[in-house]
């Protein structure tokens, strides 16, 4: 069935998945041997980018719609920051996760209890609501994550349902009214914060590069090679004297504490909340945010939840008609590059290893993709 | 608290019987689909919304307003389960020529398949609720509203058992699901065609070199699993005469919950898993209350699995396996 996959190759989808390709792949073959002072020259520039990106030069041509700053904080800012903490469970560790959202929920939530019913300020709740979270991923995770698969797909898709539904009946955190008057973190540094949405873009870029340096060093230590071999063959991990369970908790824990400073950040801007801000939806499309951009691999992701946020709000002139586009382009997404943006490198040379050398340029390595019997779909 | 469940516990246990066979009918789609590509199909959901409303278009074609009865209400039905099944199952094929071949063919990740798979359902509901339903159901700028559907016959108690009244709707969706239920374990058991679907969930490698066309039986299931649903729609569009564009979701999720309990890839455990589903969410409700309905399936389903991790009748990955 699968044999006659080379022979499509005059498919114009084909070629144009190769031309694409072959672009991304040679920009990271170069990322990959560049020395130390090009890369911390390419960090240094985003940086700058991302510090000057809410001017009016920018946001005019990113988004004549809406209110560009605005945007730069929510959704694209949160859809980021998110995307990186479920990339720790999905893209490192292989844990397919529907349910992220109850963890942006709960640390929004935790922002909006403590900051209206016992008048705590930003600062002490945002530790407090990264505690609460992890411990949210610890309770969802313990009994869990003996599943496998599609079992701990389904059980974390019905975790974020009962905790958007459990905000919605329960009368104390408001019921379906949800909680209003959320207070605005304390001024810092002399930066106040209130309605302009700068110094929140700020604070969440701050947080963004933060947990991204974080990230990086996790991946990189024992702990994401631990991970890595999780997502790869769990049975063979676990062989190999890996603790699995245990590393699997902890991406929990780690994704869950990410998903929770993103809530209370966004929490402590909006000022009111409600159930119907954390549907399923949402975590869904950070889950394609991930897997657009590269599941695994940092930058991609990155870049996957900022195309993701950015796009729908970029053509707002098509009003309503956005999302059915966004769904028409997940789906040609999928079939034109299903391994993402962006895909991690070595897994790229995994996948090419099916062909003749290692190291093989971009269209060889799709073709191994193909040529990979039906049942590997599976793995 | 007690007095309340006893005087509740019959009529919510046919409700959740009723309720229970249309999870079932939607978890055959799931478990069928899951048994021979191993694959979640998370646009299974919307196949089932296209379902209700094409039932609901063939009777606003038919100009049917009010109840039915006797010879006209038995052809109606009929007409409606074929033109249901049909959209459904047409569309489940669509579905799989669209979302997912292209990635079969391309050995992409099931993850990739699933960002396909939501990716469909997102473009069919907003197809529904931007076109479909203002234009094709004349209700402009309203695509996002509820769609009433008309009663097709009157409802009355049959008997009694207590004093607990059987309904006619209620026995009706019953038998009709396991009416069902028992042709498509016929048709996976004895046909030839049911062999080659369960010879193609054992081992597609194999099935391929014993003369097994792969694709064909891929398609022919995603065909079968979509008419289950289209009768499911069927039955709900006619149970509780409203239809949205997103009126899959939770019913999706709950279905796929079903086939999880049941065991995944089981076809009776689709139907245990779909009326233990119906009943438990129906029983609990009296004690905590109907709006913690979806709170206590989803509660049920995590302590299920911690002690049975595969279901209450297991993958049976050898026998019953569709």
């Amino acid at each position: 069935m699968n044999a006659n996959s080379n022979v499509r190759s005059g498919n114009p989808l084909t070629a144009l998945r190769r031309t694409v390709g072959g672009y991304t792949d040679g920009v990271r073959d170069w990322w990959a041997t560049a020395p130390g002072w090009a890369r911390w020259t390419v960090y240094a520039l985003l940086i700058a980018l991302a510090i000057v990106a809410p001017s009016d030069a920018i946001g005019s041509f990113m988004s004549p719609h809406s209110h560009w700053a605005s945007l730069l904080f929510s959704p694209i800012g949160t859809y980021v920051l998110l995307a990186v903490g479920l990339n720790v469970v999905v893209g490192q560790a292989g844990l397919l996760d529907l349910g992220f959202v109850a963890f942006y929920a709960i640390g929004a939530y935790t922002m909006a209890i403590f900051g209206t019913k016992y008048g705590w300020t930003f600062w002490p709740v945002l530790v407090v609501g990264i505690f609460m979270t992890a411990v949210s991923g610890i309770i969802l995770g313990s009994p869990t994550l003996r599943l496998r698969g599609d079992y701990l797909a389904i059980v974390t898709l019905g975790f974020g349902e009962i905790v958007r539904i459990t905000a919605q009946n329960t009368e104390y955190i408001g019921g379906s009214r949800g909680i209003t008057n959320i207070p605005h973190p304390e001024p810092i540094f002399g930066v106040e914060f209130f309605l302009d949405p700068l110094p929140y873009y700020y604070l969440l870029l701050a947080a963004i590069i933060l947990v991204v340096v974080f990230a990086k060093r996790l991946e990189r230590s024992r702990v994401g090679r631990a991970w890595e071999a999780i997502r790869e063959d769990e049975d063979a991990a676990e062989l190999m004297g890996v603790p699995t369970f245990k590393f699997k908790l902890l991406a929990f824990f780690i994704g869950a504490m990410i998903g929770g400073l993103t809530g209370v950040i966004w929490a402590s801007k909006v000022i009111a909340i409600q159930p119907p801000n954390f549907p399923f939806i949402l975590s869904a499309t950070i889950l394609a945010a991930v897997v657009l951009g590269g599941s695994g691999n940092l930058p991609g992701v990155m870049i996957g939840a900022f195309l993701i946020a950015w796009l729908p709000e970029r053509f707002r002139g098509f009003a309503d008609y956005r999302i059915l586009i966004f769904g028409a382009a997940l789906v040609l997404m999928m079939a034109l590059r299903p391994e993402g943006l962006l895909p991690p490198r070595r897994r790229r040379a995994v996948a090419s290893a099916g062909g003749t050398k290692p190291e093989t340029s971009a269209a060889s390595g799709d073709e191994a993709g193909g040529d990979r019997p039906a049942e590997e779909v599976a793995k | 608290m007690l007095n309340d469940f006893i005087n509740q516990v019959g009529p919510s246990t046919v409700g959740g019987l009723a309720s229970g066979a249309i999870y079932a009918l939607i978890a055959l789609g799931y478990t069928m689909v899951y048994g021979v590509l191993r694959l979640i199909n998370f646009a299974h959901s919307e196949i089932f919304m296209i379902g209700s409303f094409a039932a609901l278009f063939v009777i606003n074609l038919m100009g049917i307003t009010g109840p039915l009865s006797g010879i006209a209400l038995v052809g109606t039905m009929l007409l409606l389960l074929l033109a249901s099944m049909a959209a459904s199952g047409g569309a489940a094929v669509v579905l799989e020529r669209v979302a997912y071949r292209p990635l079969r063919r391309r050995g992409a990740s099931r993850l990739a398949a699933l960002i396909s798979a939501i990716g469909a359902s997102i473009f069919l509901q907003e197809l529904f609720a931007l076109v479909i339903i203002p234009e094709v159901f004349d209700r402009p700028s309203q695509g996002r509203n509820q769609v009433p559907v008309p009663r097709l016959f009157d409802r009355e108690t049959v008997f009694s058992i207590g004093n607990t009244d059987i309904r006619n709707d209620h026995l009706f969706i019953i038998v009709a699901a396991v009416a069902m239920m028992i042709l498509l374990d016929v048709f996976v058991n004895r046909t030839k065609i049911g062999r080659g679907i369960r010879a193609t969930s054992q081992d597609p490698e194999t099935a391929v070199l014993m003369g097994v066309n792969i694709d064909s039986i891929i398609r022919t299931t995603f065909f079968v699993g979509g008419a289950m649903a289209g009768v499911a729609a069927l039955l709900y569009a006619m149970e509780f005469e409203n239809l949205r564009f997103n009126v899959g979701f939770l019913l999706g999720v709950k279905a796929f919950t079903a086939a999880v309990l049941g065991g995944i890839g089981n076809l009776r455990g689709a139907l245990l898993g779909g009326l233990m589903l119906g009943l438990i969410e129906n029983w609990g409700s009296i004690f905590f209350g109907s709006e913690w309905k979806d709170v206590i399936a989803f509660t049920v389903l995590v302590l299920v699995l911690l002690f049975r991790p595969t279901g209450i009748l297991g993958e049976s990955l050898q026998r019953a396996r569709a």
